[in-house]
């Protein structure tokens, strides 16, 4: 990516992936532009969601996978020795594709995080958790319901609360996996202008599976196919002028 | 004349299906119905607040408070124990060992097996233990021998549930920095009705087994106070009764089996009241 002048907080070098024998990401390299919203897009297993699960090490989780390469979050490598796991994960929000709630109240669901990472004071807790649920929107929604359980919310509200409850923690990026897909439209769109409006604290990568989406949203482009990076771009470049042929390919829906 | 083949086809198999259903039901039906018939005239308080008299199996005055007392002790002590082995155990298959490995297969497997072997090896192994301890017949030879009776059944009927939990919430834990204990700690809440169930399905399999208790808890007319003391339990205090000539004797062994019938139904209605409370915040 050509961006001058902007600190590159992300960045991944000589990265490959394996599942088992397969070779899931083949040697990318990237860098990441801070407080901005980058999409990931391409076709159904390209390993989109395998390289947005390479930046919190998801992948921990299931042995079969091997990882090799640099991933610099901050100047550091989250791969090298003696890295804290939990502090990785901490500073690089994940909301899922789908919205899980946690099998607690929605009060609860927001104040997990703030426990789980030592905040004991109930007054920060109440104030913490009340401000996030009013930046995602949902206090005024569902005022009064707070202390019921989070599984009663519709979708839409859960993937808020879930947003909510990510960033309650004070992440300093923002990772979406097809955040949206489970959504309806409204509920899409109140996402959509969160993220836009989260950019100017945030650093967001999104993977997205509808190139409207990222028309909508993105600042930054990265087009993978095959488990490699095709091109990467700012989006007015990536779309009224693509480089490669399979973008163009792409975009004009001959595969998707 | 196709359809029509397709069609009887379809009514044979509803027909069948009806068919087992009431089956089932009425096998509870005549169950209830003979001990409730037989078991019902020879109830009275004395049954459940005293213990057997001096000439109560020849038919003179009493009751099976022993029996109730020591099933009842035999029984929550062996939960216990249970669930104490059992939670860590689901947990560790489920949550630590690798899908699919050698380690998890080979505990499913065990336990599997443990699962099917008959009440009777597990009294004469109980027994074989504490001839080998140097213990007697006791309280604790009882609540040992009835763990290791329920262990299988509680793990296996837990396991299956925490096997399909939605795999998506142990990561939505872990993405926001949760250590694997933290996350089993939630997983639990989740996982509370499925615990309750098999504590209760475990229940039901250790007070009503005689064969676990036979030779390892012995049969007393005194409600046990140490563990070293021998307790009775309700399937022995059954079968004594009906095994005596006095049919007054063998109409309370019915009057015990509603006693025990009732216990367990009081308890699947707790469980449930439980399992309900627990499932208010479940995904």
């Amino acid at each position: 990516m050509e961006q001058t002048g902007q600190p590159h907080n992300v960045s991944i070098e000589n990265l490959d992936v394996f599942i088992e024998a397969n070779h899931i990401l083949k040697n990318i390299n990237l860098t990441i532009p801070e407080k901005s919203i980058t999409c990931i897009i391409g076709p159904s297993g390209c390993g989109k969601s395998t390289l947005l699960r390479t930046l919190n090490r998801m992948h921990d989780e299931t042995p079969e996978v091997r990882i090799s390469g640099k991933v610099t979050v901050d100047g550091q490598n989250i791969y090298a020795p003696r890295v804290d796991v939990i502090n990785v994960r901490k500073k690089m929000g994940l909301l899922a594709q789908r919205p899980c709630p946690l099998p607690m109240s929605v009060f609860d669901n927001v104040a997990y995080g703030l426990r789980i990472h030592g905040m004991r004071n109930r007054k920060d807790i109440n104030q913490r958790v009340v401000q996030y649920l009013q930046y995602v929107g949902l206090w005024d929604e569902i005022q009064g319901r707070v202390k019921s359980s989070a599984a009663r919310l519709s979708v839409g509200q859960q993937q808020r609360l879930c947003l909510a409850r990510g960033l309650a923690i004070e992440p300093e990026y923002i990772l979406g996996d097809e955040a949206t897909s489970s959504l309806d439209p409204i509920s899409t769109k109140k996402i959509e202008e969160l993220f836009l409006k989260l950019k100017e604290k945030y650093t967001i990568i999104l993977v997205t599976h509808t190139l409207r989406q990222a028309r909508r949203i993105a600042d930054y482009l990265i087009f993978m196919y095959m488990g490699e990076i095709v091109e990467a771009a700012p989006a007015e470049q990536f779309f009224n002028n693509p480089r490669c042929q399979l973008t163009v390919d792409y975009l004009s829906g001959s595969f998707s | 004349m196709r359809l029509d083949l397709k069609k009887k086809e379809e009514r044979f198999f509803i027909v069948l299906m009806i068919i087992s259903a009431l089956l089932i039901m009425s096998f509870l039906g005549f169950i209830l119905g003979t001990i409730l018939y037989k078991g019902l005239p020879a109830l009275n308080l004395d049954m459940i607040t005293k213990l057997p008299g001096g000439g109560f199996y020849l038919g003179k005055e009493g009751g099976v408070l022993n029996a109730i007392a020591g099933s009842l002790m035999i029984t929550v002590g062996s939960v216990i124990i249970s669930a104490v082995f059992s939670v860590p155990l689901v947990m560790y298959i489920n949550f630590y060992l690798r899908k699919g490995s050698f380690f998890s297969n080979a505990i499913r497997f065990s336990f599997d097996i443990l699962f099917g072997v008959p009440s009777i090896v597990y009294g004469a192994f109980g027994f074989a233990l504490m001839v080998y301890l140097g213990l007697k017949a006791s309280l604790l030879g009882g609540i040992i021998s009835v763990s290791l009776l329920i262990m299988p059944v509680m793990m296996r009927s837990f396991d299956e549930v925490a096997k399909l939990l939605p795999h998506n919430l142990p990561e939505a834990l872990l993405s926001l920095g949760s250590t694997k204990y933290e996350m089993i700690k939630v997983l639990l809440r989740q996982l509370m009705p499925a615990l309750i169930t098999a504590v209760l399905l475990s229940v039901g399999r250790g007070i009503g087994d005689a064969a676990t208790v036979l030779f390892t808890s012995g049969y007393t007319d005194n409600i046990p106070t140490a563990l070293g003391q021998p307790a009775a339990t309700l399937p022995l205090s059954i079968f004594f009764q009906l095994g005596s000539p006095v049919e007054e004797v063998q109409n309370r062994a019915y009057a015990s089996a509603v006693i025990l019938t009732v216990i367990i139904l009081v308890l699947s209605f707790i469980s449930r009241y439980f399992s309900a409370k627990y499932s208010k915040n479940k995904i």
